[in-house]
């Protein structure tokens, strides 16, 4: 990993361990607490637990112009993402997609293109709905992979960053405590629930917490809406298209309008908040991920409405190729942070645990 | 300071000099009674708040446990700790008055943005007695300052207050440096919150002597006493040691000003501290550090070049707070001392002879163990452990200043006083007037509660006044 940036952090963690003023608002401190010197492997911990919620930086009496220059949010960001470059696999990727918003648009236009040129080359014989411009089969022997390959990705990345942060067997109990804190998102509620200091500087507002938790929501009713189908489909043998009043439906309409809204004030709080208090490097990464997400989710919304119209044709390649294009860069955008995050969790409660007993 | 022009073509109702606690809880008091406020902070919006910025908690009087605060802290427990920390150098009316007016302010600062939280890890000993903000007092600053915002107070930075215009007994206006000349903005009342003298330098070494050139400054360097000395050169009666400050031993590499909390250096009970000489000066191990950690202020202040350095070995490195910066180290202490820049043989004999004199018993680092060194003068009565297991560590110790004593002699309305009695409309509170209830030592999160309720009493008076 880079020097520079885990340097910094260390030299702003040492500031931050002399005064814990700050101790009340995320998980950062009171870990950052159990220790008094900081190894690469521990900044990296900290670095993924932090989740920018910026409560520490607009309550520091050393923030710039004050000599000691302290910008923890900005510090962390940048050691984040060095990590999440760092061990993934393969890592030349990710520095690409991480930073870069053209090459995540023109990824987009590739799946989308591919998956258009496969409707228009391949056109099955018979079929109904969706399966009229491209066959079940087909779909599955694209997705399967395009599924398995980033989550085999993931899975190495995850193992690396266990190695480097120390961690051991992981427990039921660690589980249970990482995702009750991320189902809320706690480490985004200001310590108290009065939300965090991103779109209006030092006041502060729960509308980010909202909008995340959208998005989670509606991506996993989504997500669920495509296993219901898949289940629906192997199982019992009832192939699609599903009336509205069907588990994929039920799940997946809902699912889209969550997902839509949620990444939609997503984008407008990121344009809001103030930029050198995350890691600049990767905001036009970070942006494009959220727009290639409403892209999936809008994209879903417009091509059921559109069943039966001509317009599929276009739309269902628009869609399925977004799609693609979200899970085959998951390791290597903005996607990954749920992972690490969940990964810091899970080790912040083992040694919490310790600490304890 | 920019834009004075709309500064000046009104008269306000309130003005208020300053920008800290004190001076946010007038401006909201008044403009909440329906005042039009001007709040003329000195400094920079990234440093307003003068001193509050680096506070953390709220002393407060209790009856049953209050927001964060458990079990009761009453009157006059509260009133003895005050007693003790000030050996009786305080106004018992205005001290009470302080006192009893806190448990009001706790819920009052809640509804206007402030958070508590409860007591900070390693500050066990104050989660009855006072207070903690979450995230410290320059979050409260930013709360007030939005409150007020919100309230319609005018604020204006680097609004750098060069008089304050008395006529006949009468507040007219003050007068402010402007982009070019001086300006006038007049009111109809004044609240005067702008601390103390602390960050002249100039002024400080008239008042304590030459050396307190070599102190730091813990807090703002906006506290220059600019309009406490116009005030007290008209007339205005002053409270207070006008030579006295209240200095703490801190890390000596700290910036000159505005370290705050972080310069802390917690290691002095375990370690034997030593003047330029290296030669020891004073019981180390006295008391537990937060009731001793005062005295070493004034103690290093009076040793040559008004620095100390503290020596610990490496049993002892984890038993306190880490600091800002790592301690110098090294594997003797000859080496050590060469690396502190004093005479490493001497520092060399020092401790062996502390090393000689310390007896046999059980350390305990959380209480007086009374694990005492025999025949050596000064002794030291806890926690005397040989200095005997490299690496060994050493810290540069110099005073710290938190504030200055000399203030605005007020009443019980917050009013400021002249020898023929009150000014008919100048209200003053927080440290500039701090010294009438604190006439020494300091009492944690003391200050922000005569900030707090001189604050609002004399944001009242001074919109009730004016309306």
């Amino acid at each position: 990993m880079p020097l520079d940036a885990l340097q910094e952090a260390r030299r702003q963690i040492e500031i931050c361990n002399a005064c814990r003023y700050c101790e009340g608002y995320c998980s950062v401190f009171p870990a950052m607490m159990r220790q008094r010197a900081f190894s690469d492997g521990d900044l990296t911990q900290l670095a993924n637990l932090c989740h920018n919620c910026r409560g520490c930086y607009y309550a520091c009496q050393y923030t710039e112009p004050h000599e000691f220059a302290l910008n923890v949010p900005a510090a962390l960001a940048e050691v984040r993402s060095d990590s999440w470059t760092a061990f993934a696999w393969p890592g030349s990727v990710a520095r690409l997609f991480q930073r870069s918003g053209v090459a995540m648009a023109l990824a987009v236009i590739l799946g989308f293109a591919a998956l258009f040129w496969l409707a228009q080359a391949v056109r099955p014989a018979v079929g109904e709905g969706f399966y009229a411009v491209m066959s079940h089969t087909m779909m599955v022997a694209i997705f399967m992979p395009a599924f398995l390959l980033p989550l085999f990705a993931i899975g190495v990345s995850l193992r690396r960053y266990w190695r480097s942060v120390g961690g051991r067997t992981i427990q039921l109990a660690h589980i249970q405590r990482a995702f009750g804190r991320a189902a809320r998102l706690a480490d985004l509620s200001g310590g108290q629930g009065q939300g965090c200091n991103f779109e209006e500087a030092d006041r502060y507002s729960d509308a980010r917490r909202w909008m995340h938790q959208l998005v989670v929501y509606g991506f996993l009713l989504c997500f669920a809406s495509t296993c219901a189908g898949t289940i629906m489909h192997y199982v019992f043998g009832w192939e699609a298209p599903y009336g509205f009043w069907t588990p994929p439906k039920l799940l997946g309409v809902p699912g889209g309008v969550l997902l839509a809204i949620g990444c939609a004030g997503l984008i407008w709080l990121k344009l809001q908040a103030e930029r050198s208090l995350a890691d600049g490097r990767v905001w036009g990464g970070e942006m494009a991920f959220i727009l290639v997400l409403l892209v999936t989710a809008v994209t879903g919304l417009v091509l059921y409405a559109a069943t039966g119209t001509r317009a599929v044709e276009v739309l269902l390649p628009l869609h399925l190729g977004t799609v693609l294009a979200f899970f085959l860069l998951a390791p290597y955008s903005k996607m990954v942070h749920g992972f690490f995050r969940l990964a810091a969790l899970v080790r912040d409660a083992q040694l919490a645990e310790r600490h304890s007993t | 300071m920019q834009d004075t022009q709309k500064l000046v073509e009104r008269t306000w109702d309130v003005i208020v000099v300053g920008g800290g606690n004190a001076a946010l809880c007038a401006a909201i008091t008044a403009a909440e009674k329906g005042a039009s406020v001007l709040l003329l902070e000195g400094a920079p919006k990234p440093y307003r708040g003068g001193n509050s910025r680096h506070t953390r908690n709220f002393r407060c009087m209790h009856h049953g446990p209050l927001s964060v605060l458990t079990d009761t802290y009453g009157e006059d427990e509260y009133f003895d700790d005050l007693m003790r920390v000030t050996g009786g150098k305080t106004d018992e009316t205005l001290a009470r008055l302080a006192i009893t007016s806190s448990e009001d302010c706790l819920p009052w600062m809640e509804a206007h943005g402030v958070r508590f939280q409860p007591s900070l890890s390693g500050t066990l000993s104050l989660s009855r007695t006072n207070a903690f903000f979450l995230g410290g007092g320059k979050a409260l600053v930013n709360a007030y300052y939005n409150t007020a915002e919100d309230l319609g107070v005018s604020i204006t930075y680097e609004a750098h207050v060069t008089d304050i215009l008395i006529e006949g007994g009468r507040f007219v206006g003050v007068t402010v440096e402007g982009p070019e000349a001086e300006v006038t903005i007049e009111a109809r009342a004044c609240v005067i919150a702008s601390g103390g003298f602390q960050a002249d330098l100039d002024w400080l070494a008239r008042a304590w002597g030459p050396a307190a050139r070599n102190f730091l400054i813990r807090g703002t360097p906006y506290n220059r006493g600019v309009v406490l000395k116009a005030m007290l050169e008209q007339g205005a009666e002053s409270v207070g040691d006008p030579t006295q400050c209240h200095a703490v031993a801190i890390d000596g590499r700290a910036p000159k000003f505005d370290g705050g909390i972080v310069t802390r250096l917690d290691c002095v009970p375990f370690s034997i501290v030593v003047n330029r000489d290296a030669e020891r000066f004073y019981d180390e191990g006295e008391d537990v550090w937060p009731k001793r950690y005062a005295i070493w202020g004034r103690l290093v202040a009076a040793q040559p070049d008004q620095v100390a350095y503290a020596v610990i070995d490496s049993k002892s490195l984890d038993l306190f707070m880490p600091s800002v910066f790592p301690p110098e180290k090294a594997d003797t202490i000859e080496a050590l001392g060469d690396r502190l820049g004093i005479s490493g043989d001497k520092l060399a004999q020092t401790v062996a002879a502390f090393n000689t004199a310390c007896g046999s018993g059980e350390f305990k680092p959380t209480e007086l163990d009374s694990l005492a060194t025999q025949g050596i003068a000064p002794a030291k009565t806890n926690w005397a452990r040989p200095i005997s297991d490299p690496p060994f560590y050493g810290y540069s110790l110099r005073p710290g200043v938190t504030f200055t004593y000399l203030g605005l002699k007020v009443d019980e309305n917050a009013r400021v006083q002249k020898p023929e009695g009150a000014y008919e409309n100048v209200w003053a509170a927080g440290e500039t007037m701090a010294g009438s209830i604190l006439g020494q030592g300091y009492l944690a999160g003391f200050g922000m509660t005569i900030g707090t309720v001189f604050g609002r009493i004399a944001g009242r008076e001074a919109a009730t006044h004016a309306a």
